[in-house]
């Protein structure tokens, strides 16, 4: 075997097992934290502080019956949870999780991360299309709607570091911030992409895609078992990615103090950095409530938008007069 | 020559992913299932440009037509019809001549266009060069039409979506 393959089939398996390991982690952190914060012990009964529950769980939904419901066109009901999982494993290719680690290092990685990502919306639309179920409809339309919208902002904000580094690859973006972190000279852009990310995954307070006092579960409604946890596992796949981007882009990726680790430092700061701004966005979902649709699309076209249009405005003036 | 041989078994395979797709695209009667279709066919193509060693391209071309076009497609279609008013929409003779009509325009323009022109092996100056200002200044000069040309197409689709709503409303189909 060529040992170009051998690398490519171990690649593969890593990234699939750390996107499993991943939504297993948030999974329980998810349920932790919010627990924590409504006063409450959360998960307790299997293993240790219920650390072994997401297991369980995993093994329950690949255990059950995958229905399909009466009436819905079973090929694309079937297509649509593949379509949304398989994009959402591709970023983590090309993101660098230290100097080494990295599966493919290309020249344009942060354009291919932002062109997987944009495939995740077809895929919703045609889960919720498929679901003949006027609930999944709704949630499609509001979830497609908000996902076109905020991705300009989030595009202008990347755009304003870009123009900064003047390259589109993630490692040569973490190689500019030598003496800083972007996060510093540029916050607005910062808060504008992290907002922009927590409206691209459907997190609360952004969530009324599958809001569930009102739609049940939006475009997911009528998916259950392995259906169902591929979505699962994909929207908590594009949370690590988001936020994946935010540390490389803000926070110096996998730069920070050496460690008496070797290689492994920079792994150990990546993941604790994309792992802090994780627990932001859940500690985000268990404290906002959720906003009206109007006011999520007038939030991002009113006040999101000409901020960041404003910001890279400044910071191309700055940058040809520096 | 194995190696050569290899990619040669890629370019077959985006060539037969892009003709399905189209196949899919033109004739299922389903309009969610003819535009997945249509996303098939431009990964293909994407594909293409890939083989090509032009992943820049490859990623515009999904960034623009899978993610855009098709999801602006498709939006306009879901605003316009329920499911079930999609399935049960027939085309009539006069939509089937005039898709003839424009289907084998389109083709002799581009097999015009084929034919006529010049084909030169150009390296390219900077081939690989993927940094912003290389980018721009090829963007903005040497294929400054395309880029254009991709705005306009953004325009047609946008345009196309809300046309196909348009007719059907028009016609009483509520």
């Amino acid at each position: 075997m060529p040992p170009e393959l051998l690398r490519m089939i171990i690649a593969a398996v890593l990234v699939v097992a750390f996107v499993f390991l991943n939504a297993m982690i948030l999974g329980y952190m998810e349920r932790k934290v919010s627990a924590h914060i409504q006063r409450r012990p959360g998960l307790m009964e299997v293993g240790p502080h219920g650390v072994l529950q997401l297991i369980i769980d995993g093994l329950k939904l690949i255990g059950k019956q995958l229905v399909v419901p009466e009436g819905s066109n079973r090929f694309l009901f079937r297509l649509a949870p593949l379509l949304s999982f398989a994009p959402c494993v591709l970023p983590f290719v090309v993101i660098p999780f230290s100097k080494k680690l990295q599966i493919v290092s290309m020249d344009i990685s942060l354009i291919f991360i932002l062109a997987m990502t944009s495939i995740n919306v077809i895929a919703i639309l045609v889960a919720g299309w498929a679901s003949n179920n006027k609930y999944s409809l709704f949630g499609t339309f509001r979830s497609v709607a908000q996902a076109v919208s905020y991705e300009i902002p989030m595009l202008l904000s990347l755009l304003s570091i870009i123009l900064m580094t003047s390259t589109f690859s993630l490692q040569g973006i973490i190689a500019a911030q030598k003496y800083y972190w972007f996060i510093l000279v540029q916050p607005l852009a910062f808060i504008i992409y992290f907002v922009s990310g927590l409206a691209e995954t459907n997190r609360a307070p952004f969530d009324i895609p599958e809001a569930e006092s009102e739609l049940t579960a939006g475009f997911h409604t009528e998916y259950s078992g392995m259906g169902f946890s591929f979505f699962f596992l994909a929207e908590y796949a594009n949370m690590f990615t988001v936020c994946s981007i935010a540390t490389v882009l803000f926070l110096g990726g996998w730069k920070g103090i050496p460690l008496p680790l070797g290689d492994f430092t920079g792994i150990v700061w990546f993941l604790l950095k994309v792992y802090g701004l994780l627990f932001v966005m859940i500690w985000a979902r268990w404290t906002y409530p959720r906003v009206r649709f109007d006011q999520l699309m007038s939030f991002c076209w009113k006040y999101l938008i000409p901020f960041a249009l404003a910001n890279l405005l400044i910071t191309a003036v700055v940058v040809k007069l520096i | 020559m194995v190696y050569g041989t290899f990619t040669e078994v890629f370019f077959y395979l985006f060539v037969t992913l892009i003709a399905f797709g189209a196949l899919v695209a033109v004739t299922s009667p389903i309009l969610m299932k003819a535009v997945m279709g249509l996303a098939m066919a431009m990964f293909g193509v994407a594909g293409l440009y890939l083989y090509l060693n032009s992943p820049f391209l490859a990623l515009m071309q999904i960034l623009i037509y899978v993610g855009a076009v098709c999801i602006m497609i498709v939006f306009g279609i879901m605003v316009g019809y329920t499911p079930k008013q999609l399935a049960e929409y027939a085309i009539g003779p006069k939509n089937t001549v005039l898709a003839i009509v424009t289907s084998l325009l389109t083709v002799g323009v581009l097999a015009f266009a084929l034919v006529k022109t010049q084909w030169v092996e150009v390296a390219g100056a900077g081939a690989g060069d993927y940094s912003l200002a290389h980018l721009g200044e090829t963007l903005m000069t040497r294929y400054g039409l395309a880029f254009e040309l991709i705005s306009v197409v953004l325009m047609i689709a946008m345009v196309g979506a809300v046309a196909i709503t348009w007719n059907g409303k028009r016609r009483g189909i509520k």
